[in-house]
């Protein structure tokens, strides 16, 4: 383990509701900076939905409310607050989601898609921009020689790390990564892993992942949930190895979920 | 490779029945599809064959450059082809950005309550409303209210109407056919609901909104009854004026208010006479108008060809 972190969000008393349905209830945790945080547990616990309340993604469908509080350091500044614009909130925090989902358009277009919305329309920093990004999620090399190529042109895993380049492009405080590896092939996924563990240098990253295995193998930190609840958050070597709860047990030896 | 399935002699003479009679039904629909197919077609054909073996022999450069004429050998399309094309062209440019306008507003910005849902419904039941209903709307209001008189615009105006609810259904069409992962990864790298619209949500749609707007354009050119109900002439020997001129601002819009016909129009007039020479200039301007019509969809086909070609690669 590297040196204890400082949080760069803290999550205080969550609640999320789908309608009446109560989909988060009373969550607390702090995501460590530059550390990966991983979030595990069986479908439906909602550890997609308390990634996706990160960037305020649930605002796009109706019938959707949050209390509590997520504080993104170092202003505190809560995601999660009604006042507080989606825009600003996805302006600040990136995500990548479970299926690969470049834009139908050039490769250099996709990595610079968050640059232009942000008002950057410089060429050259642009391009520095866009090449930055795309070294950071080890692509360059692949797509130096054809930028202005469809990014629909490239395979699966290609295109996955073509999202985290666009996502990392704008220097995102935090990145959500949503099953970022569940529709690749275990190559294409290891080298997504292997960039993870890269990333941790510059960016807070915060993931969902099905396979605990690669929860185990990525994070410094596991939060694992069920049925709305966080049951047990800690370092990833002692949950997995010496978790505090039988019930955090049982899943990662297999025994439910 | 067979795999040896551990089954007694009958269950196995049952199996096989089942599957004899599964692969029955197969082909007893297969049959009964092509024997519609082969009906509907060869109904369709010999439309087409019949009108066009009238009518081809008296399509040439004339015909086409003729205004009518009292003596059916001497009559051509010039004024009625000039009027459609010039019609459609006003038709287009107001369906169309009104249409996806209202379609991209009904599915994307407008609030899901009870007024919405009345605008639905209602928007779906104006494509079912009879064209001549529209043609004394249009001559109510547009001609007799508004004054405007039986032109080239009020023409365009009438057919935009009708074919709006088209162009709207099938806009909320494409929209809808978006996948919600486009938008999502859009609004994740902080666009506004304009940008998201804009930059990913209609490109996406466009083969879908254009396809809906030719199927429009295809039903507005043969309508004839919103047409005359407005009053447009039968009979017309002169063009609008020309929409382009020599001197400056080399565009011209006083043909918007020139009196017109349309193809339509010119062959209920010529079907409607007795001798059988102007019965023969009727097929010409069907076949004439099938073909404007197909020409359309053909571009619209082009168009959508290289849209999905250009999103894809």
């Amino acid at each position: 383990m590297r040196t204890p972190a400082t949080a760069r969000a803290q999550v205080k008393d969550l609640n999320f509701w789908y309608g009446k349905f109560q989909a988060l209830k009373n969550i607390n945790m702090d995501i460590a900076d530059r550390r990966v945080t991983a979030i595990i547990g069986a479908s439906g616990c909602g550890k997609s939905t308390l990634l996706r309340c990160f960037n305020r993604i649930h605002d796009l469908y109706p019938g959707v409310r949050y209390e509590g509080a997520i504080n993104l350091q170092p202003d505190g500044l809560n995601l999660v607050d009604k006042g507080v614009d989606p825009i600003l909130v996805r302006l600040l925090v990136s995500m990548v989601f479970q299926k690969p989902n470049p834009f139908p358009k050039s490769i250099f277009e996709n990595v610079a898609a968050g640059l232009h919305v942000r008002g950057i329309r410089n060429k050259t920093e642009l391009e520095g921009r866009v090449e930055k990004a795309l070294r950071q999620a080890a692509l360059w090399d692949e797509v130096k020689d054809r930028l202005d190529k469809s990014a629909m042109e490239l395979s699966g895993g290609q295109q996955q790390r073509l999202c985290i380049a666009r996502a990392l492009a704008p220097e995102p405080k935090l990145l959500l990564l949503d099953e970022p590896t569940s529709a690749l092939d275990p190559i294409a996924t290891a080298k997504i892993e292997e960039l993870i563990d890269t990333l941790v240098h510059d960016v807070t990253v915060l993931i969902v992942t099905h396979n605990m295995a690669q929860a185990a193998r990525i994070s410094h930190y596991t939060a694992f949930m069920h049925l709305g609840d966080l049951i047990e958050f800690g370092e990833t070597q002692q949950l997995f190895t010496n978790p505090r709860l039988g019930q955090t047990q049982d899943y990662i030896t297999g025994r439910f979920g | 490779m067979s795999i040896d399935v551990p089954m007694g002699t009958s269950e196995r003479a049952a199996s096989a029945a089942l599957v004899r009679k599964m692969r029955r039904q197969d082909v007893i629909f297969a049959v009964v599809g092509v024997i519609v197919l082969v009906l509907v077609m060869s109904l369709l054909m010999a439309l087409v064959i019949d009108l066009v073996h009238d009518g081809i022999g008296r399509i040439n450069y004339d015909f086409l450059t003729h205004f009518p004429s009292r003596r059916a050998a001497r009559a051509g399309v010039f004024s009625a082809w000039v009027g459609t094309t010039l019609v459609m062209f006003v038709t287009a440019f107001l369906a169309a950005p009104l249409g996806i306008g209202a379609g991209l507003y009904l599915e994307e910005y407008a609030p899901k309550n009870i007024f919405s849902d009345i605008i639905e419904i209602n928007v779906s039941n104006l494509a079912g409303v009879p064209s001549i209903i529209y043609g004394l709307l249009a001559l109510g209001i547009f001609v007799y209210m508004l004054g405007m008189g039986p032109t080239i615009l009020v023409g365009g105006m009438v057919l935009a109407l009708l074919i709006l609810p088209i162009v709207i259904v099938s806009t909320r069409e494409a929209i809808r056919a978006v996948p919600s992962g486009l938008r999502e990864s859009a609004y994740g790298v902080g666009c506004n609901k304009w940008q998201v619209m804009w930059n990913y949500v209609l490109p996406s749609a466009r083969p879908g909104i254009i396809t809906g707007v030719i199927v429009g354009l295809s039903r507005a050119i043969g309508e004839t009854a919103p047409i005359i109900t407005i009053g447009a002439l039968t009979f017309i020997a002169f063009l609008p004026e020309s929409p382009v001129q020599g001197t400056p601002p080399f565009v011209n819009f006083d043909w918007l208010q020139s009196p017109f016909t349309v193809m339509p129009i010119q062959m209920f007039n010529w079907i409607s006479r007795p001798q059988p020479a102007f019965h023969v200039n009727a097929a010409a301007t069907g076949v004439l108008l099938l073909a404007m019509t197909l020409a359309m969809n053909g571009v619209a086909i082009f168009i959508r060809y290289r849209l999905r070609r250009a999103l894809k690669t």
